[in-house]
């Protein structure tokens, strides 16, 4: 898995709410069987027109805006399991999506890939969609060490919530299967006492 | 100390604790599916781990399977290639699947209740968000990412932080017509679709008690609609009576110990829960949606509402329907009854009931996919396939069908769906299509009539 640390990069918004991982992704291009090459789909149904052409309205492709940080409307991620969604914004080349709210399944799935989930208050996103809104090459930083996203061009800063040990895996660039692994014995024992 | 349903069974699953960090779950069961699982095989086949528990992890395939037509070989390359993958990781890891054709073969949320594999008092889990399901036997069912799934491969455990407890209580007598899914779509209309997240679910009152398995995994099937991972009710006679004999269901002796281990998990008298909900049975009518997430919902006798914002207005553009607008007398061309939500032998029933002795709408394609292989010979043992042919429909062949548009059934752009799946979301069911999510009995009826009507006076 990536590790990630810090970044500073200016960002793409998407003020939209309930996104849901349909949109993402949509579950047509699930038939892969292996990880890579999602991003190309990624909001395909958005980034596209009905004819194949390219749909200049929408964020992706609006050359004012780039950077590596996606800030959403509420409720990001809803829906479907698939970790698809995840997989597909990270190889879009995202590395933060920023909300006031995700769907709980997003969330985990983000973490498990090295896209880190950062939600903010109403109030924080409202600023950074105006910031980003007033100029777009507005860099934001994120420093996932002190928990703390900061909008460069004002100063104003927010903290995050993440706990203790997925902020450890990040950081190292751990998953989950190591460690459970390295607890087989215990969980063999949980298995004997259940009989 | 007061435990709740929820509390019982994770506490009874806990392997250890980390240090201020998640809990080490163990999960007793493990389903899996074409779409979520071979990128977690890959991973595993990677890293040289051996899968920890062959035997408690059961398979099918259902997302990607044509509902026609099932005994030639899968047109489609993709979901040729998706399958195929499925069969072999099967082989190679010794894990039972019940592919397409099986006797058993199914939707994974509705052959897995009716096998016996879903118990009460289990964890449970799936690379597919409606594993919640399983909850309505009162066990921890939930829907995971294919980390996840790679996770629970190698060792049986996943990591996770106990989620909140949230409770919503329906009491009272329901009105005639008024159908399990009819109670969920509105208490997502009443809650919005992220009230739950973060929360495991527990539906309790004379509502739920008074409901048939079949109504309770209508409601835990949705829960993951208003963002809560699973949803629960409490197992009692209806729960056992369901289990009893089927196939992987204990028997004789052990099947008696598990009955009185499993009364014992009712949430205890006076346990508190984070959050909690009361609704009036009363107030609930047939409901259908008019948006493009669940909790956008309304009794079908209602008007849209009014709101100002963006996301609302995008919404009714993509449906094309105005705010303030009925939707009675709607023309509607496609109807959808199956999906993990209503694909079981109860909600074909409700709809042969209603559609015995009426003919299909000219204007109707309709789609009637039995949830399973089961459920598929059960409708044709009791004759109700002979009512759907008699009114001009046809059965299809089981799987997850024009739910998520995986498969050739798709509905055209622009027009609507009256479905009695789960999401509405845009696209959903194929690309520009426009769906209207409802019970099977008004389906039934939007399918006899060509557009939405109000069936509450059919009824009355």
């Amino acid at each position: 898995m990536d590790k990630f640390v810090k970044l500073t990069s200016s960002a793409i918004p998407l003020p939209i709410e309930n996104v849901d991982t349909d949109q993402i992704i949509p579950a047509r291009f699930l038939k892969a069987t292996n990880r890579d090459g999602f991003g190309e789909n990624l909001f395909r149904d958005w980034r596209f027109q009905k004819d194949g052409t390219i749909n200049k309205e929408f964020t992706l492709n609006n050359t004012t805006y780039s950077g590596s940080i996606l800030v959403a409307g509420d409720n990001f991620g809803c829906g479907s399991s698939r970790e698809h969604a995840a997989w597909a914004i990270h190889d879009y080349g995202f590395k933060v999506v920023v909300s006031s709210f995700f769907a709980d399944i997003f969330k985990g799935n983000s973490l498990n890939n090295g896209l880190l989930p950062v939600q903010v208050s109403p109030e924080f996103l409202k600023e950074l969609f105006t910031e980003i809104d007033k100029n777009p090459a507005t860099q934001i930083s994120i420093d996932l060490e002190a928990q703390s996203i900061t909008i460069q061009s004002t100063g104003s800063e927010a903290t995050f919530e993440i706990n203790d040990y997925k902020k450890m895996c990040l950081i190292n660039g751990y998953d989950d299967i190591d460690f459970l692994i390295s607890n087989k014995s215990e969980i063999e024992a949980f298995e004997k006492s259940r009989v | 100390m007061k435990k709740t349903l929820f509390d019982k069974v994770w506490d009874a699953h806990v392997v250890k604790e980390v240090e201020n960090g998640p809990q080490v779950l163990y999960i007793d069961k493990h389903l899996i599916h074409e779409v979520t699982s071979p990128q977690a095989f890959n991973e595993l086949e990677q890293r040289g781990i051996s899968i920890f528990r062959p035997n408690q992890i059961v398979a099918t395939a259902d997302h990607n399977t044509p509902t026609i037509d099932q005994h030639l070989p899968v047109k489609d390359l993709l979901s040729r290639n998706q399958l195929a993958q499925l069969t072999e990781n099967c082989d190679k890891n010794n894990i039972t699947l019940y592919g397409l054709g099986h006797k058993y073969n199914g939707i994974v949320h509705v052959m897995a209740p009716e096998l016996g594999f879903t118990q009460p008092g289990m964890t449970m889990v799936c690379g597919d968000s409606h594993t919640s399901t399983h909850g309505a036997f009162g066990s921890i069912a939930f829907g995971i990412g294919t980390s996840q799934v790679a996770q629970v491969f190698a060792s049986q455990c996943l990591l996770l932080q106990k989620p909140k407890s949230l409770r919503v209580n329906v009491n009272g007598q329901l009105k005639p017509g008024v159908l399990p899914k009819d109670v969920i779509l509105y208490v997502i209309a009443k809650l919005g679709t992220n009230a739950g997240t973060g929360y495991f679910c527990e539906y309790a009152g004379n509502v739920f008690e008074e409901m048939s398995m079949e109504g309770r995994m209508t409601v835990c099937n949705m829960s993951i609609e208003m963002g809560a991972r699973g949803g629960m009710i409490a197992p009692d006679e209806t729960t056992f009576e369901y289990v009893k004999g089927r196939e992987f269901a204990p028997k004789g002796d052990l099947f008696d110990k598990k009955v009185a281990y499993w009364k014992t998990l009712p949430t205890d008298e006076g346990a508190v829960f984070d959050k909690e909900y009361h609704f009036d049975a009363s107030d609930i009518e047939p409901m259908i949606t008019y948006g493009t997430n669940p909790g956008m919902g309304i009794k079908v006798t209602e008007k849209i509402p009014t709101e100002h914002n963006a996301s609302f207005e995008k919404s009714l553009a993509y449906m094309n329907f105005e705010k303030g607008q009925s939707l009675i007398d709607q023309q509607i061309n496609y109807v959808f009854i199956g999906s993990c939500t209503n694909s079981r032998i109860e909600d074909f029933r409700v709809a042969a009931h209603y559609i015995k002795g009426k003919k299909k709408a000219d204007n109707v394609t309709a789609w009637f996919v039995p949830g399973s292989q089961q459920v598929a010979s059960q409708i044709i043992d009791e004759g109700l396939n002979e009512v759907f042919e008699n009114a001009g429909f046809k059965l299809r062949q089981p799987g997850c069908s024009a739910c998520l548009a995986m498969n050739d059934d798709k509905i055209p752009e622009g027009e609507y769906c009256v479905s009695t799946s789960n999401r509405n979301f845009e696209g959903r069911q194929g690309q520009g299509a426009r769906t209207i999510l409802a019970s099977p009995l008004v389906a039934a009826a939007t399918a006899i009539e060509g557009k939405i009507v109000d069936i509450t006076k059919q009824l009355n």
